[in-house]
């Protein structure tokens, strides 16, 4: 069944090459506010879904692309595993596919890694129809050039994601977060200082005035550093919500503005951004979500020149008129990002204009 | 030693005028902006330059630059590109597949003098460092901050950054570290016209499509790296390390799987064999177990709290899978003692032996005792010795094939009893290298790994960056006309038809 689901999407994509018609792939489509409007086909991937491999000896998983993140963090439960990247949820339907597609990882990501850095293969449909598998189920591979990690955050415009192998890792034994109440510029520096030390940090989080540091690890470990850092114990329950309310942007933050919702990654040690609202931030300082209605080019122009860049991650209610979604790319980086894309994808069939800054 | 690139004898005498005239323009070009002393010509002076760690294969460049700033290496390219001669980028030169081979219509490009850390940034935990930077010598300049560059090939004392990240240089802490591609953040590069491009951020992430982790690994095909930063990490308060005899390898190769399935990920976790555990005992007097069949060594860091707990639970799943001895370093003076054996396992089999030949297959862990088993089969059947080091808690294999090239026959030998232990890595479900990378060396292996439709894949990503095909040409992906030599040659049992003819 899976291998005629392949057959049928290689020559539905050799079709739609021939024709330059374009095609929409998806998954439970809880991410599809995310991106700039694409239009096509649709190419539904739910029907290509199950896990294909899980040896939890081996620290390794290949599932399908279409299996839902809730069956896969299911499965890994009861190995006492999971997924470090702490993939959000925006949706009860968000398959695996669509989470590296979109290459969003959670509140974990400075202290443990990105989607990208736990992907170790990918079989993929490219724009051309041909079925290819790249990186393979094992740690370490430098055979080839990593397409995988170039597959991961490309918004499904390189090609559509069929099987994926991850490493995957232990849950931690222990967990505890800890609460503080403290002003932005303070946060930011003491999650930097805090960063610099061993100590078992697993998330962070800052808004309006309350700093929230999660610790994992073995339990001796994790209650020494909780000695060491003080602040106020937050009882596990209400962590655990917490931290699901920021990953899965269900936090008050998030809902309680219809405004726009752009996401700044910078330095983590950028200082207080002038901003028109206060951010949230997460990610030791390297991500400030900002709900606001700016102009879009003047925030990119002050985030650029902190070496940043800014995503415009919702519209908000009113929308944006004219604002791209993603940072604009100039010269020779737009260039070769424009060469990849019609390296894999010659037609532009595949998600055609999903990402903004690569236009063929 | 045998083989080389090209044949000198096979150069005609037309040949040779044609290349004289070239090198004559090139130098005449690049004379405009180098100084004498970065612009070697001369045979005496490019020796040092004729092979990387993969000495079995030399050839000499038709030129060598030294270039001291990126306004210059940019300048190099854009002579290189109107010409159109292909370059080969540098670093130490400690490569182990053959990377930076030189090739005789190309100009060797040497990052040597790129050798400056110019900025810490403790706060952030960063350092921004020149390419030719020795890995070691970020974490000894970063120590005095509590912080450390985590990837630690064997080689780290010399290899550099550059070729770190064109290799995506792994190490013996990299299960719980990550390799080179988890550890940087941003590098500039200069493409092979001549321009220089910021590829990732200070950030975590980037706009576009993720060419840092395109970039890295690849073997010095689509540009030439002029700067990396990298990520810093805070020194562990304390790390111990547990040794382990037993006195059967295939025991060991569980007792690798029983400490990941017991939910422990240790900081580094490495096997010896007998062959090598005598090799390095003789050299180094590590206080190996010379009675044991293998070793494992296997490192817990963290907090004091955190070690003891888990050295405990290491202890308990060794005894558990049969441990015939174990000991725990004691302190961090026996703890280097421990590690020093294991770090020193090349230089000590190459003094048991003429010649030895590394290979770096991956395997999925669950396949070690089965690969183990085969491995000796094959050592049986070309009657060649091999000793056994992995990084086993990655499923990254060393086996070092020993051979002695002077004997006629002995390194083709050695080349396909090499060839037979990769395809068994891809027949298991691993890969052909999990650190060193393609070269030239393995590539060959690439038409087993991948198919034609995936190759042309990858010479597409590398049209992407280097449309006319001038940086380190004929590396690492191999061409369908090669692949379809390769397959002609291949034939069932891995003895080739005629070993004799030079094959590279």
């Amino acid at each position: 069944m899976t291998d005629s689901f392949v057959a049928h999407l290689q020559e539905r994509v050799r079709g739609a090459q021939a024709a330059a018609t374009p095609l929409v792939i998806h998954g439970g489509n809880t991410k599809s506010f995310y991106g700039a409007k694409t239009i096509g086909e649709a190419i539904d991937m739910r029907a290509y879904s199950g896990i294909i491999a899980y040896q939890p000896r081996e620290l390794v998983l290949t599932v399908r692309a279409g299996t839902s993140l809730t069956e896969i963090e299911a499965a890994m439960a009861n190995e006492m595993q999971m997924l470090p990247f702490e993939p959000p949820h925006f949706g009860a339907g968000a398959t695996i596919g669509g989470t590296v597609a979109a290459g969003l990882s959670g509140p974990r990501r400075p202290y443990a890694g990105a989607v990208r850095d736990f992907v170790l293969g990918t079989r993929i449909v490219n724009g051309k129809g041909e079925d290819l598998h790249f990186g393979g189920r094992v740690i370490k591979n430098v055979a080839g050039y990593d397409v995988s990690r170039l597959m991961t955050g490309a918004m499904g415009t390189l090609g559509i994601l069929l099987d994926i192998s991850f490493k995957v890792l232990p849950k931690p034994a222990r967990e505890a977060t800890l609460r503080y109440e403290m002003d932005q510029a303070t946060a930011i520096q003491q999650f930097n200082e805090w960063a610099g030390k061993p100590l078992p940090l697993s998330a962070t989080c800052w808004e309006n005035g309350i700093a929230m540091v999660r610790l994992s690890g073995a339990v001796a470990g994790v209650e020494a550093a909780q000695k060491k850092l003080g602040g106020e114990v937050v009882e596990a329950a209400q962590a655990a919500t917490f931290w699901a309310s920021v990953r899965d942007q269900r936090h008050a933050f998030f809902e309680r503005s219809e405004s726009p919702l752009w996401r700044l990654s910078v330095a983590a040690t950028t200082a207080t951004l002038a901003l028109p609202s206060a951010p949230l931030i997460e990610w030791g300082g390297a991500l400030r979500w900002l709900r606001a209605e700016v102009d879009a080019d003047a925030l990119r122009q002050q985030i650029a020149a902190v070496g940043g860049h800014a995503t415009l991650m919702r519209a908000g209610s009113g929308g944006i008129s004219g604002a791209a979604v993603f940072h604009p790319l100039h010269g020779k980086l737009a260039e070769l990002n424009r060469n990849l894309k019609a390296a894999f994808d010659p037609a532009n069939v595949l998600n055609r204009g999903r990402m903004d800054n690569i236009a063929l | 030693m045998a083989a080389v690139l090209n044949d000198p004898q096979h150069i005609t005498q037309k040949d040779h005028q044609e290349r004289q005239l070239h090198r004559q323009q090139l130098s005449a070009a690049l004379g405009h902006f180098l100084p004498p002393a970065a612009l070697l010509t001369a045979v005496e002076d490019l020796r040092p330059y004729e092979c990387d760690g993969l000495s079995v294969y030399r050839q000499l460049p038709i030129l060598a630059v030294l270039p001291s700033s990126v306004a210059e290496v940019e300048a190099i390219m854009q002579v290189a590109d109107a010409q159109n001669t292909n370059v080969v980028a540098r670093g130490s030169g400690t490569g182990l597949s053959g990377g930076a081979t030189p090739l005789a219509d190309g100009i060797l490009l040497s990052l040597s003098k790129f050798s400056r850390i110019v900025n810490v940034d403790a706060l952030a935990r960063t350092a921004l460092v020149e390419p030719g930077v020795r890995n070691l010598k970020i974490s000894e300049q970063v120590a005095p901050l509590g912080l450390y560059y985590a990837p630690d090939p064997s080689s780290q004392i010399a290899c550099s950054i550059g070729g770190n990240v064109a290799e995506n240089a792994g190490g013996v802490h990299c299960l719980k570290y990550g390799l080179t591609v988890h550890n940087i953040l941003k590098l500039n590069i200069v493409t092979v016209d001549g321009v220089s491009v910021t590829i990732g951020s200070d950030a975590l992430d980037s706009p576009g499509y993720d060419l840092l982790a395109l970039m890295t690994g690849s073997e010095g095909m689509l540009g030439i790296t002029t700067e990396v930063t990298v990520k810093l990490t805070p020194k562990p308060q304390l790390a111990r390390v547990v040794m382990a005899s037993f006195d059967d390898v295939e025991k060991a190769g569980e007792a690798v799987a029983a400490v990941i399935g017991a939910g422990i990920v240790p900081a580094g976790l490495e096997m010896m064999d007998k062959l090598a555990i005598h090799a390095v005992e003789d050299f180094v007097k590590a206080g190996y177990d010379m009675d044991a069949a293998a070793i494992l060594l296997c490192e817990s860091d963290g907090t004091p709290e955190e070690v003891e707990e888990e050295v405990a639970k290491m202890e308990a799943v060794m005894k558990a899978a049969g441990a015939t001895a174990c000991r725990v370093s004691r302190d961090e003076a026996e703890r280097l003692k421990f590690w020093s054996g294991r770090k020193a396992a090349f230089p000590a089999v190459g003094r048991i032996s003429p010649d030895y030949y590394c290979i770096d297959g991956s395997i999925p862990r669950g396949a070690l005792a089965h690969v183990l088993r085969r491995t000796e089969e094959l050592s049986v059947k070309y009657g060649l010795r091999c000793a056994n080091v992995f990084h086993a808690g990655d499923g990254n294999l060393h086996p070092l094939i020993l051979f002695d090239a002077n004997k006629p026959g002995e390194l083709e030998k050695t080349e396909a009893f090499s060839a037979e232990l990769l395809e068994l890595c891809i027949e298991v479900g691993g890969t052909i290298t999990g650190e060193h990378g393609v070269g030239i060396e393995k590539i060959n292996q690439m038409c087993s790994q991948f198919s034609d439709a995936e190759r042309e894949a990858f010479f597409d990503v590398k049209r992407a960056f280097d449309p006319k095909m001038l940086l380190n040409p004929g590396k690492a992906i191999p061409s369908l006309h090669r692949c379809a030599e390769y397959g002609r040659m291949r034939v069932s049992g891995g003895q080739l038809p005629y070993p004799d003819i030079p094959r590279f």
